[in-house]
């Protein structure tokens, strides 16, 4: 066994993880702390960082052996009340050339239980900014880490693996920008109060909505949701006569047939004609008329529309994760190249004991 | 080799690069990528400064604004859309629009190279050396590309409708501009060009006037016609009566009609002269 500082990953994440196991392993603040400090006068290990969301943790690091690997382990399970052996049998681990793979992958959102997914990419970089305020980044991290970004970013703009949202809400924004391109003059009317409505509502204030009205049977309920989402209440006995006020209508009531129908809907339209009025219909059964989509001016999605949407959208993105791939091997092994004099000599480093040198011999995610 | 005397080189050359900008245009949907529009800006730029140069060799020859014949119409009704299109493209940043553009002053600029006949015979002062007279009909070509522009935003915009509707949205559906981004171009279009071939008119009024005998009759009502509609369509829009698609149909049309039209606009003054055209001779 070599004595060289090698490069590993080991962690555990959602692909092995169920969602029990992850709320358990999962640090919060105190404890990340307490981890990162008791990593900091862990013997042998060089440098590290630590990357901790709700559907991963991982410790990405340069150690000078197996054994200091495997004491880092046993701090976590121990900070953690885990069991080492029910640790081992979730975990995945990667050494050298194959956690650089592992870490772009990662950091494209291309390991991620929503494929192509962004979030992950900033959550990285957070993890990284920490480590560097703590200095437990190091010479091969840091071009680990700066290389990793460069490349998670090429590979996203490369692929096809970000296009098109997959979520039903995402994909109602999505339909509305194009519709009106911009949301900021844009007035949100929200039938009813259920959690999808919910979501769709929050997705459109986040895209810059100019404003957000709720309505529901009862009036109380309206102003619960409305407090909830910083929303204004409506009477549902208003909402025919307010309709022509709203550019968006999102329907998500329990009502047992249409509440509207192009009887309401024409009223609302002939005082408006120029303005195109967006129904999203997400309830079941459904609270508009199919017969609304009809009149000009007039654009209708139901929850199926969106869900067929949405997953085509995943299969496209589903489509380009082997072109990806490939993308990632190859920057993988160039940055490889690079930080073999840093990580131990000219020849690559002896993988960790029990740590597969390639992310193909075990794939990272897969246990 | 090429002659860079000849003025229809350079309208040639004009015709390549906007053939080139459809060209880049039309690969990069068919790879499912939208275009650079950086890219297709520089192309259509390059093709204007082409046909540019070509025109003004033509203006040189004929001593005037080259408005004498059929195929000096059709180009320089595609330079006043690209004219256009120039200006606005970059302010309003309409997705597309730079490949649409480039498909129509195709369609303009080749069919008017490719038939000889609308090319026979070329007038010299067509407008009596009266800069007045020039700047009306100069005017009212103008407002014709900018009806073509006009005509492309509602293709657009019926595109937009059919893919929301019918639930085409991927591909080159989904790099079409918004519905409402669609009809307040049409309608700033619109009205450009309502007001623009209103002040052609006017100022070719004051000459009609002081000289009745002039007026070409059927080129008149023709111009009036299309001014009267295109305003009709415009004050119908602002009032909410003609809107959405039957707008965009309407404004499709009017453009049909006003291209069919563009044969009888020729000007020709009482003392132009007409020689055939070195083209044709050759």
């Amino acid at each position: 066994m070599s004595d060289a500082p090698h490069l590993f990953v080991v962690g555990a994440s959602h692909h092995t993880t169920p969602l029990e196991l992850r709320e358990k392993l999962a640090l919060d603040a105190i404890k990340m702390a307490e981890f990162q400090q008791a990593l900091s006068t862990l013997p042998g290990l060089r440098e590290f960082t630590v990357l901790n969301t709700c559907n991963r943790v991982e410790i990405y690091g340069v150690a000078d052996s197996a054994e200091t690997t495997t004491r880092l382990q046993e701090i976590f399970c121990t900070l953690q009340a885990i069991q080492a052996e029910d640790f081992a049998s979730i975990r995945h681990t990667a050494g050298g050339l194959a956690a650089i793979e592992h870490a772009i992958t990662v950091a494209a959102g291309l390991d991620s239980q929503m494929l192509g997914e962004t979030e992950i990419l900033g959550q990285l970089k957070d993890a990284y900014a920490v480590a560097q305020s703590r200095r437990t980044v190091g010479p091969v991290l840091n071009r680990v880490f700066q290389k990793t970004f460069q490349h998670a970013k090429h590979v996203r703009t490369n692929t096809a693996i970000t296009e098109g949202n997959i979520s039903v809400a995402n994909v109602a924004v999505e339909l509305a920008l194009k519709i009106f391109g911009d949301l900021s003059t844009t007035r949100v009317l929200l039938l009813g109060a259920g959690e999808i409505g919910e979501k769709t509502a929050k997705a459109f204030q986040s895209r810059g909505a100019r404003d957000l009205t709720v309505s529901s049977r009862t009036l109380e309920r309206s102003m619960s949701v409305a407090t909830t989402l910083g929303a204004a209440a409506l009477p549902w006995e208003q909402v025919n006569s307010r309709l022509a006020d709203y550019s968006i209508v999102v329907a998500s009531t329990a009502a047992p047939g249409a509440i509207l129908t192009p009887a309401e809907v024409m009223p609302a339209m002939r005082s408006r004609p120029a303005e195109p009025l967006f129904f999203i219909d997400l309830a079941l059964p459904r609270d508009i008329d199919p017969a609304t989509a009809e009149l000009e001016n007039v654009f209708l999605y139901n929850l199926d529309d969106l869900a067929k949407i949405a997953g085509d959208n995943r299969a496209a993105r589903a489509a380009e994760v082997g072109r990806a791939q490939i993308m990632v091997r190859e920057k993988a092994a160039a940055l490889w190249k690079k930080i073999v004099p840093h990580a131990g000599g000219q020849t690559p480093p002896a993988p960790v004991a029990g740590l597969p040198r390639h992310l193909g011999d075990a794939p990272a995610g897969s246990g | 080799m090429l002659d860079f005397s000849d003025d229809r080189t350079w309208l040639w050359l004009a015709a390549a690069a906007y053939f080139g900008g459809f060209v880049l245009g039309t690969v990069a949907l068919l790879r499912d990528r939208r275009h650079s529009r950086g890219w297709m800006y520089a192309i259509i730029t390059i093709g204007y400064l082409l046909q540019t140069t070509g025109l003004y060799f033509r203006g040189l020859e004929v001593k005037g604004c080259p408005l004498g014949n059929t195929f000096e119409l059709y180009q320089f009704t595609a330079w006043s859309a690209i004219t256009l299109y120039l200006v606005v493209g970059p302010a309003f940043r309409l997705s597309l629009l730079g490949y649409f553009t480039c498909m129509l002053t195709t369609t303009l600029t080749l069919l008017s190279l490719l038939m000889p006949s609308w090319d026979a015979i070329h007038r010299t002062g067509i407008f009596g050396g009266n800069a007045w007279i020039e700047f009306h009909a100069a005017l009212a070509l103008f407002s014709y590309g900018v009806f073509g522009l006009l005509a492309l935003t509602s293709i657009m915009y019926l595109l937009q409708v059919f893919s929301l509707k019918s639930r085409h949205l991927s591909g080159f559906f989904s790099f079409l501009p918004s519905i409402r981004d669609l009809d307040h171009m049409n309608l700033r279009l619109l009205a450009t060009g309502v007001v623009l071939l209103a002040a052609s008119l006017g100022v070719g009024s004051v000459y009609w006037l002081s000289d009745i005998d002039s007026v070409n009759l059927l080129k008149l009502l023709l111009t009036v016609t299309v001014w009267i509609a295109y305003s009709a369509a415009c004050v119908l829009r602002i009032r909410q009566r003609l809107i959405a698609k039957r707008l965009a149909w309407t404004c499709i049309v009017l453009f049909a009609l006003a291209l069919i039209s563009v044969p009888f606009l020729r000007s020709d003054h009482k003392n132009s002269e007409s020689s055939p055209s070195p083209y044709t001779q050759k």
